[in-house]
């Protein structure tokens, strides 16, 4: 045992000289260990080059940054590599791959933001993983990489062929907002459709909503034969698929569950990058919740791999839709930013992802006259949503000139005050009443609506009028307007003419 | 020489080490339990209870702070104060006053929630007794090494605690319960703890080995709440867990501190009411039991110094997709609306019914008949 002891001991010795004399080097030796990182195409190798750096804590703030922009290069790199391996696939030959395969799995992140006309904004983000594998032949499923373990294992379980769940709260107010990305309603609503070789669909149905309770941690298994419908015409499959027999798809739907915290935290877990980079940095639940509207879905189904559509790959998009209504009274001036909307700001993309953006949507205000983004930036991007074509400004988080100098990205969106003015002073019970005062530009040959909303509070039982049946009267609007007239105020009153020509 | 002289006094140093290493080690074990769980229940329903969903999670935040991970705490609350539409801070519940502490934080996974919360889900989560397709983050997955903490919060009276304004669950219930645990090898040891009015009543009738309960009062005692935000409204927490959770705050997971130190937390000059224990069926000295062996987590932790070599990478077998390509035929995506397809679709088969009118027509064959024998007189009666 004694000898034991010593041999560790001496050992200990060892490796403590050895640590002493490492430290000694590395303060002299120029980066040379991170020539690793430049020239490997697996991603993988991004964060091992990160960990390297932890561990050489006295290097020199200029080598720091060249560190820094070899990753950003080799990113670069693996992404050029990937683009001009992508056509040779098809071909029957014995490629000269390195050592490691390409990865069959992506991961794309994305952030629409849209500012409503009511003044409130509309944040959708989206993060969509797709993965060519096979769930349903014999051979199981082992090695996750971007996609979920949690789902993969429930899709190969329960034969699960597509796969649709929402949590939403509050309204969706359409005359006020437009149209959503993705509507959802109040509460939690569950779809799926089954593989036909399942053969007994409402007892795997059961223990299907019994996992993603437990998953979510939402009360999922109250759903039982009470809710649940099977649609015989509507939800046919989103994804690919030759057969729809309505008998494999069921609906459910909760409409007094709460969404909260709870069911954030295991949603974001689902995601590669967790929320530690990327987009998902931003999802904070004390902003999230503070809001119009939250909705947050997880959608599976297959897709079509190319446009040839001979395999299929599994998609997973997670969708996260969010209406913030900060209303700043007084002047029509108001100001989003990132930061305000989900007090954190953006310092880089997820480092799986392959592609992490943000649009900004200025369909409505092409020439910047509305509202001004800033930081400015010079790519624009049209796509059609919803039959619409729409303008968008982009910033793509992995390119690191968006970050600019100060390395965060807090994107401003700041309503111009139309040479308007609003005078608004709110009433104090039983001082004074409301006062409203707007200087409106009026665009032609439009109806404008002004609309105020109010509370009507309770009257104490010596206030009441002798005939309170008759209610309160309210008194009317004055509209002052410049109208062009030939009639103004005349100073020259000598001459005749009729009262009413000078009014 | 001098060079000699200092190696042999760092090896005597090290040699010296590894012997506590060693003893440090031996005592790791010595509690007798290798992993802990927690069940953490609030039973109150409704705005103004705010502070029993306070209660449970500070007990929640204390206990993954000091290291039980949240696949070993049952976290159940009746209520959803947190994003309550009355809450004026959403996605928050706080603690103290002005906001100080929010318990709520950005990470919490609540197992049972809202209607979930019951005596039945209660007592099957205790022994076991969950229906097969209940998810691992339902189940007290605890076996004959577990040290568990059960922390209970919300109404009770004299032999009773309320569930969500609804039921109720009896001091007997409960030891029963245990009981059920014990025989079925569910525990090694098991911490009560409870903070309800009359609190003390629910451990009176404990007969199980290796239990220790705590309670807020005793019986015929009210437990009070401590502070109230006038921002929030309401009661922030209630006054026993205020100062469980300030002793807790205290508590790092290498703290010696016992359970009687657990005892003396909120005296009568702070909480009003009495608290009460009871240690008679916990065969060790309860000053031996370590705060940290309940609301604590042990780690398994093995030193070793051996090498260990690992193998190549695995390979993964390409498949051949080339020849499956050009006989697989292409997929397509399904037309959501087909419109002259769903109207033509075959009705299902609606039960059958016999035709309209055809029940009045019996029953009025029926009266005919039934008349028609016994002669007309009859019609009186009815008429």
């Amino acid at each position: 045992m004694a000898a034991h002891r010593c041999s560790r001991s001496a050992l200990l010795l060892v490796l403590c000289s050895l640590c002493l004399f490492s430290i000694a080097e590395s303060q002299e030796t120029t980066p040379a260990g991170d020539h690793r990182a430049t020239g490997v195409d697996n991603p993988q190798s991004v964060t091992g080059s990160t960990e390297q750096m932890a561990e050489q804590p006295t290097v020199v703030e200029e080598e720091e940054e060249e560190e820094e922009d070899r990753r950003w290069e080799a990113t670069r790199d693996e992404v050029e590599t990937e683009n001009t391996s992508a056509p040779d696939t098809s071909a029957p030959t014995f490629e000269v791959h390195s050592s490691v395969p390409k990865p069959k799995d992506d991961f794309q992140e994305e952030l629409v933001i849209r500012p409503l006309h009511s003044g409130d904004i509309y944040a959708s983000f989206q993060f969509r993983t797709l993965w060519e594998t096979d769930f349903t032949t014999g051979n199981k499923v082992s090695h996750y990489r971007l996609f979920p373990k949690s789902l993969g294992q429930v899709i190969s379980k329960f034969s699960v062929r597509e796969l649709h769940i929402s949590f939403t709260q509050g309204y969706w107010r359409t005359m006020q907002w437009g149209q959503p990305f993705l509507p959802s309603p109040p509460g939690a609503e569950l779809w799926v459709w089954f593989q036909d070789s399942v053969t007994d669909v409402d007892e795997t149905w059961k223990e299907l909503t019994n996992v993603l309770s437990g998953i979510f941690c939402a009360s999922l298994n109250f759903i039982d034969s009470t809710n649940t419908v099977q649609p015989s015409a509507s939800f046919k499959p989103l994804g690919i698929g030759n057969v729809t027999d309505h008998r494999f798809l069921r609906y459910a739907t909760l409409p007094r569950e709460i969404v909260c915290t709870e069911n954030l935290t295991p949603w974001k877990k689902l995601l590669p990058c967790g929320s530690k980079a990327g987009l998902a940095v931003l999802l904070k639940s004390e902003k999230l919740f503070h809001s119009s509207f939250h909705s947050q879905a997880v959608h599976i189904r297959p897709v079509c791999k190319d446009w040839q559509c001979k395999t299929k790959s599994w998609e997973l998009r997670q969708t996260l839709n969010v209406v913030f209504d900060l209303h700043t009274p007084g002047q029509g001036k108001q100001e989003w930013s990132l930061f305000k909307m989900f007090s954190r700001t953006l310092t880089e993309a997820c480092p799986l992802a392959s592609s992490s953006k943000i649009y900004v949507d200025i369909t409505d205000d092409p020439q910047g006259e509305q509202f001004e983004v800033s930081p400015a930036t010079h790519l624009l991007s049209q796509a059609m949503v919803l039959g619409d074509r729409r303008t968008f400004s982009l910033y793509d988080l992995t390119q690191q000139i968006t970050f600019g100098t100060v390395r965060s990205l807090n994107l401003h969106i700041r309503w111009k005050s139309s040479e308007g003015y609003i005078h608004y002073q709110p009433s104090k019970d039983r001082v004074r009443p409301h006062l409203l005062e707007m200087l409106v530009q009026l665009p032609p040959n439009s109806v404008t609506e002004v609309t105020v909303q109010f509370e009507r509070a309770l009257l104490k039982w010596t206030e009441y009028t002798p005939d309170p049946n008759h209610g309160f009267y309210v008194g009317s609007s004055v509209i002052s307007s410049l109208v062009p007239s030939i009639v103004a105020m005349d100073t020259n009153s000598t001459r005749e003419q009729p009262l009413f020509s000078s009014l | 020489m001098k060079i000699l002289g200092l190696l042999s006094l760092l090896a005597t140093h090290l040699s010296a080490n590894s012997v506590n290493i060693e003893e440090n080690a031996g005592q790791f074990f010595s509690s007798g339990h290798t992993n802990n769980w927690a069940v953490l229940v609030c039973t109150s329903r409704f705005w103004f209870n705010y502070r029993h969903v306070a209660n449970t999670l500070s007990v929640y935040r204390s206990v993954k702070r000091l290291g039980i991970p949240d696949s070993h705490i049952v976290l159940m609350l009746a209520d959803d104060m947190a994003c309550n539409h009355r809450n004026p801070k959403p996605a928050t519940v706080f603690s103290h006053k002005n906001m100080e502490l929010n318990v709520y934080g950005d990470d919490v996974e609540v197992d049972y929630r809202g209607y979930e919360v019951t005596v039945e889900n209660f007592l099957r989560v205790l022994t076991g007794r969950l229906p097969p397709s209940t998810p691992r983050s339902k189940r007290l997955l605890s076996d004959d090494r577990s040290n568990i903490l059960i922390y209970l919060t919300g109404h009770g009276g004299n032999g009773f605690l309320k569930f969500q304004d609804s039921e109720e669950i009896s001091n007997v219930e409960l030891a029963d319960a245990f009981q059920q645990m014990w025989q079925k090898r569910r525990y090694n040891e098991l911490l009560f703890i409870i903070d309800t009015c009359q609190g003390a009543s629910m451990y009176e009738r404990f007969y199980s080995p290796n239990l220790m309960a705590l309670a807020s009062s005793q019986v015929g005692e009210d437990s009070l709440s401590h502070q109230p935000d006038l921002a929030i409204g309401v009661h922030l927490m209630d006054r026993y867990t205020f100062y469980l959770l300030e002793f807790l705050e205290d508590i790092h997971p290498a703290s010696k501190s016992n359970m009687n130190d657990l005892f003396k937390v909120c005296p009568k000059s702070q909480c009003v009411s009495t608290p009460g224990h009871r240690t008679d069926l916990f065969l060790r000295d309860p000053g031996s039991a370590l705060i940290t062996d309940f609301f604590g987590s042990v780690r398994k932790v093995e030193i070793t110094m051996e090498t260990v070599n690992l193998t190549d990478p695995i390979e993964q077998v390409e498949q051949n997709f080339v020849n499956e390509d050009l006989q697989k035929e292409s997929y397509s995506y399904v037309d959501q609306l087909p419109v002259s397809e769903i109207i033509h679709q075959k009705p299902k088969q609606k039960d059958w019914h016999p035709p309209d009118g055809f029940i009045l027509g019996l029953w009025t064959l029926i009266l005919l008949v039934f008349f028609k024998t016994y002669g007309m007189k009859h019609l009186k009666h009815i008429f």
